[in-house]
């Protein structure tokens, strides 16, 4: 399995660079990877994202889709794609330490 | 790995839920995957985005064979809506939204949408007949104007 360096945490992550155990998420290593993702600084904003994506996966063991972000109210589908832009669901959900969504939508 | 796609436009000629729900959903991935995306909306394709019959599109029970139903039952009153009620509520399952919604939301996530002329012409429709997320109502050059140096995609 792949190793990541991010600041002084080595984490586990699968070929495309998503975490393979969430124990070893921080949020500084959320910040790195979001880095590497194009996304300079994480803003309140994203941490809200971020916060809901993993209270959600705790309590369903799936990944929110980007419908269900919406219908929640945590975020607009526009304001998702602006803070995560290049590809939402994907980004919010490895800097957010989970899986690759599988879904379609 | 072979080079990304960058841009896909993406044609939905068919009426029904089979007929629309393939274009949305490849649209609606494209720009899950940072691609840039275009819906052109044509012939009975152009219900997806009618006001008026956006929110009722079903699927066709008659003359169907993916149904797995002889065309005979397919008749009967009910049967379309009683399986389109069945389809949506596995599709809310797998949080695929109703059309109306489904549209609002492939907009909102920067794909661009457009209704045929030749169509419009033919049905004698109006650009207020359509919901607020239709961009324009392009000629097929138009189309080919916006599509250039992406892929095309028929449904």
């Amino acid at each position: 399995m792949a190793q990541k360096l991010y600041g002084a945490t080595t984490v586990d992550v699968d070929a495309e660079g998503f975490l393979t155990d969430f124990a070893q998420w921080t949020r500084e290593v959320a910040a790195a990877i979001a880095k590497e993702e194009g996304i300079a600084e994480l803003t309140p904003a994203h941490w809200k994202v971020i916060d809901y994506i993993q209270k959600d996966f705790k309590e369903n063991g799936q990944v929110p889709s980007i419908r269900k972000l919406n219908k929640s109210g945590v975020i607009s589908t526009k304001e998702l794609y602006d803070l995560f832009p290049g590809g939402p669901a994907k980004k919010a959900a490895k800097i957010s330490g989970m899986k690759k969504p599988e879904g379609c939508v | 790995m072979s080079e990304k796609i960058q841009k896909v436009s993406i044609i939905v000629s068919k009426g029904g839920l089979d007929g629309v729900y393939p274009g949305l959903i490849m649209a609606n991935g494209a720009r899950m995957e940072g691609i840039e995306a275009n819906l052109f909306f044509t012939f009975f394709g152009l219900d997806a985005v009618l006001k008026k019959r956006m929110g009722k599109i079903k699927v066709a029970t008659v003359g169907n064979p993916g149904m797995h139903m002889p065309s005979l039952l397919g008749i009967l009153p009910g049967v379309s809506a009683m399986a389109t009620a069945m389809m949506k509520r596995t599709m809310d399952k797998l949080d695929i939204p109703p059309v109306p919604e489904f549209i609002e939301m492939v907009s909102d996530a920067g794909c661009k949408l457009y209704a045929c002329k030749a169509t419009v012409d033919m049905f004698k429709l109006k650009k207020e007949d359509f919901c607020p997320q239709v961009d324009s109502i392009i000629n097929v050059g138009r189309f080919y104007e916006i599509a250039a140096g992406g892929e095309i995609i028929f449904t």
